[in-house]
C-alpha cells in the first residue's frame, strides 16, 4: 500500500477510508479552529470540504491560524479564499468549496445541506446556537468546539441521540455569552480541533459517540469530562418533540456585531443582499479615503477616523470603535457615496 | 474542606460550601456551565442548596465563545 492515505488506512481500515472519501464536511468559521480542522480533514482525504468565513486575514491571526501567510495579510484576502488556496495545495484530489459569508439564520440551512458532518469553528457562541438549530433540523451530526486563553471544550451533537447544545443551556443562565478578550495560545487551538477531527473520523468510521462534554486547560494541565445524557430535554425548542428552531428566525434588519477584543464592529444589511461594484465604490470615494486596498472580494480603506473593510454584499467591518451606534452612523456616511 | 475539582485536589477557605459559592469563587456565576458532583449533574435551581462535602469529586465545564 503506497497511496497517500496508507498510514491512516492501516489504522482505520479500507472501509472507513472509503467513507472518508465519500464524505462531505462543512467547517463553520476559518479562524484558528477552522484552519486547524480544515488542514487535518483535507490531509485525511475528506471528499468534499466546505469552508465558510466572514473575515479577512489580519496580521494578528498568523500566530495561530495555520493556513495563512504574510502574503495573505498584505493582500487582505478573505479567509475563505486564502484557506481554499492553501488547502488545494495540500490536497488537490478533493473538492474544496468556500464562501465569504456571515453565517446567520437565513443562510445556514442552504450552506449545510448535503453535508455529512458539521464542524463548529465559529468565534462566538450565538452562531454555534444557529448552527445547532440547523444541524438538528437537517439531522446532521454537529461537533461543537470553542477555545479561549489556554482553555477549550468540545461536545458532539448527534441528532436523535445526544442532547443538543440548546439542551445544555436550558438549565443554565443565558447571559454568559459576553466575549472573552483574554487572548489565546495556539496549542489549545490544536488540541480542541484535534478532538473535533477525531470525532469526525469516528463518525465516518461508524463508531458510536457518547454525549461527553469535555474541557481542558493546557496551561493548568486540567481536564474535565461530563456525560450530559441527563440534560436531554423533551421540551427543547431545538431537539424536543415540537421543535421551533428559534435561532433560525432571521431579523430582517441591519445587524451589528461588536467584534470581541478587536475594537471593531461588523454590520450586515438585513434585507435582500445586493452586490456592490467595489471599483465603482472606490472611484466615488477616492477623495474621501486614504490607503485603499482593493481586491476581488473587498475594499479596505481609511475613512474619517476609521478603517473600513467593505465586502461586495454590503457587509462591512468598521475598525476604530466598539460602539454599534457609532459604527452604523459611519456606515451610513460611507455608503451614501455609492 | 478539600474537594477534587476537575481532577485536582483543591482546598477551599470557609465560605465555599455550596455549588453556588464554588461557582462564584471561580467567577463563573454568570457563565454557561455544567456542574457535576460525584457523577451526578447538578441542575441550576439546586446550585444554592447543593452543599459540598469533604472529598467530593466535582467537575465544572464552562462555555466560552472563541475559535
Ligand atoms: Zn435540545
Amino acid at each position: 500500500m503506497t497511496n497517500r492515505y496508507s498510514r491512516q488506512e492501516l489504522f482505520l481500515g479500507s472501509k472507513a477510508q472509503a467513507k472518508i472519501k465519500e464524505a462531505s464536511v462543512i467547517i463553520i468559521g476559518a479562524g484558528a479552529l477552522g484552519s486547524a480542522s480544515a488542514e487535518m480533514l483535507a490531509r485525511a482525504g475528506i471528499g468534499r470540504l466546505t469552508i465558510v468565513d466572514r473575515d479577512y486575514v489580519d496580521l494578528s491571526n498568523l500566530q495561530r491560524q495555520q493556513l495563512y501567510t504574510e502574503e495573505d495579510v498584505r493582500n487582505q484576502l478573505p479567509k475563505a479564499i486564502a484557506a481554499k488556496t492553501r488547502l488545494e495545495q495540500i490536497n488537490s484530489e478533493i473538492i474544496i468549496n468556500s464562501f465569504i459569508q456571515d453565517v446567520n439564520g437565513l443562510n445556514i440551512e442552504e450552506l449545510i445541506e448535503d453535508h455529512s458532518v458539521i464542524v463548529d469553528a465559529t468565534d462566538n457562541f450565538e452562531t454555534s446556537l444557529i448552527v445547532n438549530d440547523a444541524a438538528l433540523k437537517h439531522r446532521i451530526p454537529f461537533l461543537f468546539g470553542a477555545c479561549v486563553g489556554s482553555y477549550g471544550l468540545t461536545y458532539p451533537i448527534i441528532p436523535g441521540e445526544t442532547p443538543c447544545l440548546h439542551c445544555l443551556l436550558n438549565h443554565l443562565p443565558m447571559d454568559g455569552m459576553t466575549c472573552d478578550t483574554v487572548g489565546v495560545i495556539s496549542p489549545i487551538v490544536q488540541i480542541t480541533a484535534a478532538l473535533q477531527v477525531t470525532q469526525v473520523l469516528q463518525i465516518l468510521s461508524g463508531e458510536t459517540l457518547f454525549p461527553m462534554l469535555q474541557s481542558m486547560d493546557i496551561w493548568k494541565n486540567e481536564k474535565a469530562e461530563i456525560n450530559v445524557t441527563q440534560l436531554k430535554n423533551k421540551l427543547c425548542p431545538t431537539c424536543g418533540e415540537h421543535p421551533s428552531y428559534p435561532f433560525l428566525l432571521f431579523e430582517n434588519q441591519m445587524k451589528t456585531d461588536v467584534l470581541c477584543g478587536r475594537d471593531a464592529v461588523q454590520l450586515r444589511p438585513g434585507l435582500k443582499p445586493k452586490t456592490y461594484s467595489l471599483p465603482y465604490l472606490l472611484e466615488r470615494l477616492k477623495n474621501h479615503v486614504t490607503n485603499p486596498v482593493l481586491n476581488r472580494y473587498l475594499l479596505s480603506c481609511k475613512f474619517e477616523d476609521y478603517r473600513i473593510v467593505f465586502f461586495e454584499d454590503g457587509r462591512s467591518i468598521i475598525h476604530g470603535t466598539n460602539e454599534a451606534k457609532k459604527a452604523r452612523a459611519v456606515y451610513k456616511r460611507f455608503i451614501q457615496f455609492y | 474542606m478539600s474537594i477534587i475539582l476537575n481532577g485536582n485536589n483543591v482546598d477551599h477557605q470557609e465560605g465555599v460550601n455550596t455549588v453556588e459559592q464554588l461557582l462564584s469563587h471561580y467567577h463563573l456565576e454568570n457563565r454557561i456551565v455544567v456542574v457535576e458532583v460525584n457523577k451526578e449533574i447538578v441542575m441550576k435551581e439546586n446550585y444554592k442548596t447543593m452543599s459540598l462535602s469533604h472529598g467530593d469529586v466535582v467537575e465544572i465545564i464552562h462555555f466560552v465563545g472563541g475559535g
